[in-house]
This record gives structure tokens, C-alpha cells and sequence, in this order.
């Protein structure tokens, strides 16, 4: 790459007329679900097009369809005013069409210049120099510093995603489509971000951006489009996204999003918020700590920060909330409560007895559940149904196996019973529950965790990746349980949510806990100082 | 090796019957049309090599159907081919890859032929077979506990490991048999034991009872996976080795279980195949079955019944194919390239399959461009 790449198309910069991407009537089906239902959307030239909607709306798959993973069935995509046809995620890089996605792909032990001439793709050669300027340009048009020889994996995860951002432009697009670009950024991180992309909006360049939280969508679009079920059932355009206050607005896309009741909806997210201080008041708590764990050490897995002489104490019908930017210890405290991985020192107590020696299938008998934040990873076998995921953790165990025989009515029943309860979108209790929503997986793990008696749970990310109508189920769950008297620990790096939830914050800094908060008017400040600082703040 | 593409049919028990009958005709397709391509394609290589493809299939089925001794000798192979076809089964749905099925199988063989005659001479017949085939499932369950036991403590590679052991466990079978079970013959071999005392035959056939066994463990593998719990752990540690932790399946034990009942069934297929064919062992005997029957545990998608269709058509294949070979003056060997297109087949079929599942088109565009040009 001996010539440096513009960073955008000359026709793109010059005629604010033609939409950079346009999609007419994309209509998308897979057995038993129409993800995209005739949709029809504009990405003009410097303008930021906000995609907003709850899981499973059918963002994921027109961004498939854009990247050209999938096929529509019908539709047509324009770029530049021109058809063309997008069969591979390679034609899709020639037209120009540059991919952020939600889960990062760098290589963590290569340097950032080799993971960017990695994806570059120029041949068998690889011209560092070239690389160099390339990242020299793209990195003076961003706005941002990067060190080319530092390991990807050493970076902070909103460097990891500037990096990434550079990977997507770097063969000059015309289109910059993030994915859900926050989930996994710090608040400094997210605005670090929006620098960014006013960057590369000042360039001339569209930008989608997918997102399912609202007040991202006001404070980063230029224009917002409403998916619902696969349709878009809105669009709210420049002139009142700034004509309006941030309050009108929310109310407006809650409509759209909601359809016929926004009352209750918005009612629904003001829940959020207030609903906390209530319930709190009404727990009762009680004496004696239910999960008591001991100056834990534990190592952490590749990366990752592991505990170094963790102590805390939760009662029963009290939620302790751990916060701490990921990878500080969380996974590490997670799993070893679980029992799913050893600790090097330390005690574990449930009640008056320890469960050190304990498996995991033990623990879970005497009513320890761990909701796990890697849902599908670990939480769920995909290629099984719904119903059978739901009594996974209790495998030869009445009344679904008697004498070691499976009972399938008696799963299947459980099952729809469940589903009714946890409000689960499925098409059946029999569907594989790889095909299911985040939003989904998440609450057939509740109904299994939940539904036999627990007493202690450890929450992992309970909500991350969720939809504001699923969260508001879940966090309603876990007060409830609290209310029952169940001991429960939130593990979370969203500040709202541990705010929100927990009677008490305890915040985890590179493996040890950096201090304790309660949870108390003004408390936010204090544990954000601790989650970015640690004990010394 | 990939992990085993198995979507355990037995957990969708109770989806709609539209559902599953349109499910059942699937996998009868998927089933039945590859192995008419290969049939088609092997016919092809036939005619390319001189060979009269009808003539060649015809003596096949002469020799293996139409001929009663014939028939007898292709139920008879079946055996050893459906009870370590089962073997594998436990192993494989479990994503274990006990690749030293011959070592498990050879070394079993040579116990039952070197102690055979001392134990037939002082116990009756029907509690004989049974203390010999016991032996020779211990020893071959004990061949995989090096593998097994490394594999669940510090995550070595199985494949690796077992095919070693493999190697080990064929050689020591020879050491053994020209050694200490070595009898008065002037080769290497055992002693035999006498007729009398082998296995019986299934009543007016000359196939022994073996085949029996191997239907009934057939069967139990099938029931095993379609209704205990056991049966569900192992799927589940094969589909998501993470979720099993995380459920709390005790994973090493699991896996060291589920090798031994492996490495057990390769020594059962061995007691059946001396005990009932041969009555002793000679040193060079080695008919190694394991390479050959992995790809019919995948052809029947590891499921215990459909292994049974697969081992009749290999077993036929085989000793038919053999008298057709001589006949046509080409290698035995074209026994094995028929499985091998046979399995080509089969995973362009699924292939194909799952793209019309996820609705997507069955050519790429480029090729039906092509096709419209």
C-alpha cells in the first residue's frame, strides 16, 4: 500500500444529496421469525443515523445483511446512489462499508500496528511503513494517540476500540456501522468515543449506530430510526432532535418503541430509578451473614486480574453490590463463590458451615445459584431446547429424572409453566435456544436459577447487553428474591445499576477491595472514585 | 477433529408430530442420498479403472447376500464393527477422541485367547465366556485410563495420547502372544481353545451369539442417550465443556467414565471376535477395526441404531467387495474408498441441508449467475 487511501470518496464529501448507504424495503426471514420486515433507511454523508431499538429487533441481522454476512430475501441496498450487491464481508469492505462490532476482535499479544496490518489484508508482503502512515492519518483524523508498538491487550478497552475503528476505515469507507459500541466502555470511555465519531463525522462520513439505550441515541444521532419486531416504526429527524428537550424525546421514542401504552412504559423506566429506595425500605434483613466469604485468593483467568484477600459478608434479604471496571477480580470472586474454580487461600462460608470442599452441584443444593454473565459460553447448551436448559443444573434429579429416566412431560410441563412466568419470547418450549435473544437466554437462566428455592444468589452483569423493558423484569426479580429473604450479590460495572440495587457497594480495584459504600444519597460519587481510583481516592 | 455435529435428536421428544415426521423424512434423505451418489460416483472410478461397475456390484451381493455362507459372514462381521461403533459413541458425543481403539482391541483379544483355554478347561461353557469376556473388558478399559486420566487432570490431548497408547498396546498384544501365551504351535500363537467351548452359533445359521450382544448393546447405548441422565451429562460435556462445569457436572470423572466404558467395549468386540470365530490368536493377527469404524459413527450421526444400517452396508462392502475385487483384479482396498466417498458425500449433503435450513440459497451466487448466463 505504497499510495495512502483517502480517507473518504470524493463523491461522498462533495453532495450532502446522496446518501452514502441507502436500504429500500429490506425484508429478511428465518424459519419462524421475520427479522426484517421491509425496512428502508438513509445514511447520509456526515450525519450520525441512530438505530434504536430492544433486543431482538432486528438491528443485529440488517447490520448482517449491510456487512454481508446474510442475503436479504428481498430489497435492494444503494451505495453512492449506485445497486450493488453485498455477498461477502469482503465486497462489503470494497464498498466501502466499515464494521465496529459489539465484542472486540484484536489479537490481545499483538502490537497495535500488527493487528491493524493483520486485518489490511495487503498480501504477502507486509509494508510496515505504509502501515505506519496509514495509522499516523487515520489516528490525526480521529483525534486520538496510540502507541503502534503497544500490546493490543494491554490497551483499555476504548483504546482496543479506537483500534478497531482504525481497522474499519482503514481501507477508506464510506459508511462507519457501529455495533452496540458502549456496552463494554467505561463513562470516560463513552466519551472519548463521541469525540471520535464527531471526528469522523466532520470527514464526511455516515455513520450508523446501533445502540438500545435511549438517552445514547439523543445525545450521539443526528437522526434516530425505531426498530420494532423487525420493522421501523419511526423516525424522529434533525430539526426535533434538537427542537426538543431530552425529556419530550424520551417520551416520543418510548411511544414509538412501546406502541400503545408509553404510560406505562415510561412508568416502567422511571421504575428504574425509584422503585429502589422503596423496596429498600420495606427488606427486612437478617442477623447473621448467609454467604460469608474469607480473605479469598484466587487467580484470575489470562488477562485478567485475579482476588488477592477478598473479604465480604451478605445477609439475608440484603443485596451487596460489586463494583469495579471488568477485569478487576470479578470473574475470579464469581467463580470461586460458585465453586467452579479453586482458591488458592481463604474461606467460603454459607450459614455456619464452610463450602470450600464443596463442588458446584453440592452448593447448588444447599441453595447457592450463580447467574453467570457468560450466558452463552456457559450458561446455556445451545443446540437444546429452552425446556431442557431450564433443568440442566438439576440432571438426574426429581421429578425430571426418575431412576435415572429422563421425564419429558414433566420437563416440558415445568417448562411452559416457567416460560409463562418469566415472560420468555420463545416459539416453543422445544425451540433450540441458540436462536433466542440475548434478552431470552437471560430470562430462561432466571427461571432456571430462581425458580427451586434459592438462598444465596451471585449475580454476574445481570442486565449487560439487555433491553430496557428486560431490565426492568430483572431487577424487579432480584428485589423480590431479596424480599424473600435471599442473600444476593450483584456483580456489575454499570454505576446506575449498583446505585439502583444494592443496600451496599463494595468495589473491586486489581483484585482487592478498594472499600465499601452504602448505598445513601451522594453514595455514587464516593464509588465512582473507587471504581476508577482504588482505595487511595 | 471437529466437535461431533450432533444435535441430540432425543431432547426434541415432544415437538409437534408435523414437526417430527418432517424431521424423520430428513434424516432419511440425508441418509439415503448420499449413499446413492457414492454408489454412483465409486461406479464412475469403476468404469474409469476398466472395471464393469453392474458385474462388480453384482458379485458383491452374490457373495454377501444371494450365497447363505455369505450372509452369514457379513452378520457375523457386523459384531465387532456395532460394538466398538458403540464405544466410540460414549466417547465421541462426550467430544473425546479415543482414537487407540486397536491397541484396547488387540490387547483384549490376546488375554482372551493366551487365558482362554485355562479358564474354558475349568469352568462350564456359559460362565466361561462371561468371566472371558469380563477380562477382556477390563483390559481393554484400563488401556485408556493413561489417556483418560491425563486428559481430566491437565487437559493433554486425548488424540494424541490414546493413538500412543495404541501403538503401545498393538505391540505389547504381539509380545505377548509370541511370549507368555505363546502355545505349542510353531508360529506365534496361542493355544486354542476347543470348539466345543467358543461361542455357540444363533440357532441354524452359522453366526455366533456375539451378534446378539452387539444388538442388545446397540440398543442399551441408544436407551442410554435417549433416556438417563447419564446419557445427558455426557451429551452436554460433548456440546459446551464450560456449561458443564458451570452446571456442575463432575467433569474428570465423567471423562475417565465415559473413555473406560469405550476402552470396555473395544475388549467386549475382541472377546466376541476370538471367542467366537477363531478360538485363538496368532501374533499377526490384527484386523483394525478402529480407523475403519470412526467413520461410520459419524455416517450414522452417533446414534446407536442407525449404526446397525451403516455396519451391515461396511461389513457387506467389505466381504463382498472382497470377491468382487479378486474377480475384477483390483485392491480389496476399494472397500475403503467407497467409505471414503461415502463420507465426502455425506457432509456435502448436510452441507447443503443446514444452508436450506438458515433459508439461505443452495449455490453460491457466482454459480447461479453462471447458470443464468
Amino acid at each position: 500500500m505504497s499510495v495512502p487511501l483517502p480517507v473518504s470518496h470524493p463523491s461522498s464529501t462533495a453532495a450532502g444529496s446522496i446518501p452514502a448507504v441507502e436500504l429500500i424495503e429490506i425484508t429478511k426471514a428465518f424459519p419462524g421469525v421475520v427479522a426484517n420486515d421491509h425496512i428502508s433507511l438513509t445514511a447520509m454523508p456526515g450525519e450520525v443515523l441512530c438505530l434504536l431499538g430492544e433486543n431482538g429487533a432486528g438491528k443485529s441481522t440488517l447490520m448482517s445483511i449491510l456487512s454481508g454476512l446474510y442475503q436479504p430475501d428481498s430489497g435492494q441496498i444503494k451505495v453512492d446512489g449506485q445497486a450493488v450487491r453485498i455477498d461477502s464481508p469482503k465486497s462489503g469492505r470494497e464498498l466501502g462499508i466499515g464494521m465496529v462490532y459489539q465484542h472486540l476482535s484484536l489479537i490481545p499479544t499483538m502490537s497495535v500496528i500488527e493487528n491493524l496490518m493483520l486485518g489490511s489484508n495487503v498480501g504477502l508482503i507486509l509494508d510496515e511503513d505504509a502501515a505506519h502512515q496509514r495509522l499516523h492519518e487515520l489516528s490525526e483524523m480521529l483525534g486520538v494517540h496510540l502507541d503502534p508498538n503497544a500490546i493490543a491487550g494491554t490497551l483499555s478497552l476504548g483504546q482496543q476500540q479506537q483500534i478497531e475503528i482504525i481497522k474499519a476505515l482503514w481501507k477508506g469507507s464510506r459508511v462507519l456501522i457501529l455495533d452496540e459500541p458502549t456496552t463494554m466502555l467505561t463513562p470516560q470511555g463513552i466519551e472519548e468515543l463521541q469525540k471520535v465519531l464527531r471526528q469522523v463525522k466532520g470527514s464526511g462520513l455516515a455513520i450508523i449506530f446501533i445502540t438500545h439505550k435511549l438517552h445514547e441515541a439523543i445525545a450521539i444521532g443526528d437522526r434516530v430510526a425505531v426498530l420494532k419486531l423487525g420493522r421501523v416504526v419511526g423516525h424522529i429527524e434533525r430539526d426535533v432532535l434538537t427542537g426538543e428537550t431530552p425529556h419530550q424525546l424520551q417520551q416520543r421514542i418510548v411511544g414509538l418503541m412501546f406502541g400503545e401504552q408509553p404510560v406505562e412504559q415510561e412508568a416502567d423506566i422511571a421504575e428504574l430509578r425509584e422503585a429502589a429506595s422503596v423496596a429498600r425500605a420495606r427488606r427486612q434483613m437478617s442477623d447473621r451473614p448467609r454467604l460469608e466469604v474469607v480473605d479469598v485468593v484466587a487467580e484470575g483467568a489470562k488477562g485478567q486480574y485475579g482476588i488477592d484477600g477478598v473479604s465480604l459478608a451478605v445477609r439475608g434479604g440484603e443485596i451487596l453490590g460489586v463494583g469495579g471496571v471488568d477485569g478487576n477480580g470479578q470473574q475470579a470472586l464469581a467463580q470461586v463463590i460458585a465453586g467452579q474454580q479453586s482458591l488458592v487461600r481463604g474461606d467460603i462460608r454459607m450459614g455456619d458451615a464452610s463450602v470450600v470442599k464443596l463442588d458446584v452441584s453440592e452448593r447448588q443444593r444447599r441453595g447457592l445459584r450463580y447467574v453467570t454473565d457468560d450466558r452463552i459460553g456457559e450458561g446455556v447448551v445451545a443446540p437444546y431446547a429452552v425446556s431442557m436448559n431450564m433443568v440442566l443444573k438439576r440432571i438426574g434429579q426429581a421429578p425430571f429424572w426418575r431412576r435415572g429416566a429422563i421425564d419429558r412431560t414433566r420437563i416440558n410441563q415445568t417448562a411452559r409453566e416457567l416460560i409463562d412466568e418469566f415472560d420468555i419470547r420463545t416459539p416453543h418450549s422445544e425451540t433450540r435456544i441458540g436462536a433466542l435473544s440475548g434478552g431470552n437466554i437471560q430470562k430462561t437462566l432466571l427461571a432456571r436459577e430462581l425458580s427451586f428455592q434459592p438462598q444465596v444468589v451471585v449475580f454476574n452483569k445481570p442486565t449487560h447487553g439487555l433491553d430496557v423493558r428486560t431490565i426492568a423484569m430483572v431487577r424487579g426479580r432480584i428485589r423480590e428474591l431479596a424480599e424473600q429473604g435471599v442473600a444476593i450479590v450483584v456483580i456489575s460495572t454499570d454505576l446506575d445499576e449498583l446505585v439502583d440495587l444494592s443496600d451496599r457497594v463494595a468495589v473491586l480495584f486489581e483484585g482487592r477491595i478498594a472499600g465499601e459504600v452504602d448505598v445513601e444519597p451522594g453514595a455514587e460519587v464516593r464509588i465512582g472514585e473507587l471504581i476508577l481510583g482504588g482505595a487511595a481516592a | 477433529m471437529t466437535a461431533p455435529a450432533t444435535t441430540p435428536d432425543e431432547l426434541g421428544a415432544a415437538e409437534p408430530v408435523s414437526g417430527r415426521l418432517s424431521r424423520w423424512a430428513t434424516s432419511t434423505a440425508l441418509a439415503v442420498i448420499p449413499i446413492g451418489l457414492a454408489f454412483l460416483i465409486s461406479a464412475v472410478i469403476l468404469a474409469l479403472l476398466g472395471v464393469d461397475p453392474v458385474a462388480f456390484f453384482g458379485d458383491i451381493v452374490t457373495a454377501g447376500i444371494t450365497r447363505e455362507s455369505g450372509r452369514f459372514d457379513v452378520i457375523t462381521r457386523m459384531a465387532p464393527i456395532m460394538l466398538i461403533g458403540c464405544g466410540m459413541i460414549f466417547a465421541f458425543r462426550a467430544s473425546l477422541w479415543n482414537l487407540g481403539i486397536d491397541g484396547q482391541f488387540l490387547l483384549a483379544a490376546a488375554f482372551v485367547a493366551g487365558l482362554g483355554p485355562v479358564v474354558m478347561a475349568n469352568l462350564p461353557v456359559p460362565l466361561g465366556w462371561v468371566v472371558l469376556s469380563l477380562i477382556a473388558m477390563v483390559v481393554g478399559a484400563s488401556w485408556t485410563l493413561i489417556p483418560s486420566l491425563l486428559k481430566a487432570r491437565y487437559g493433554t490431548n486425548e488424540i494424541v495420547t490414546s493413538l500412543m497408547m495404541s501403538f503401545i498396546g498393538v505391540y505389547l498384544a504381539v509380545v505377548l502372544v509370541s511370549g507368555p501365551f505363546d502355545g505349542p504351535a510353531a508360529v506365534p500363537q496361542t493355544d486354542a481353545v476347543p470348539r466345543d467351548a467358543m461361542l455357540m452359533d444363533i440357532p441354524g445359521t452359522s453366526v455366533h451369539i456375539g451378534f446378539l450382544v452387539a444388538l442388545v448393546v446397540c440398543f442399551v447405548t441408544y436407551l442410554v442417550f435417549a433416556r438417563t441422565s447419564f446419557g445427558t451429562r455426557v451429551d452436554v460435556l460433548g456440546a459446551n465443556p464450560r456449561a458443564a462445569i458451570h452446571l456442575g457436572i463432575n467433569v474428570p470423572r465423567l471423562i475417565v467414565v465415559t473413555f473406560f466404558i469405550s476402552g470396555a467395549l473395544a475388549g467386549l468386540a475382541a472377546s466376541m471376535d476370538i471367542q467366537g470365530i477363531f478360538g485363538y490368536m496368532r501374533a499377526d493377527w490384527n484386523p483394525a477395526y478402529g480407523l475403519a469404524v470412526v467413520p461410520l459413527v459419524f455416517l450414522a450421526r452417533m446414534n446407536a441404531l442407525a449404526l446397525i444400517p451403516f455396519a451391515a452396508l461396511f461389513s457387506l462392502m467389505s466381504i463382498g467387495g472382497q470377491y468382487a475385487a479378486r474377480r475384477a483384479h483390483i485392491p480389496s482396498d476399494f472397500v475403503l474408498l467407497f467409505v471414503g466417498v461415502l463420507l465426502l458425500c455425506m457432509v456435502g449433503t448436510q452441507y447443503l441441508n443446514d444452508k436450506r435450513a438458515r433459508g439461505e440459497p443452495l449455490l453460491p451466487h457466482s454459480l447461479r449467475r453462471a447458470g443464468r448466463g
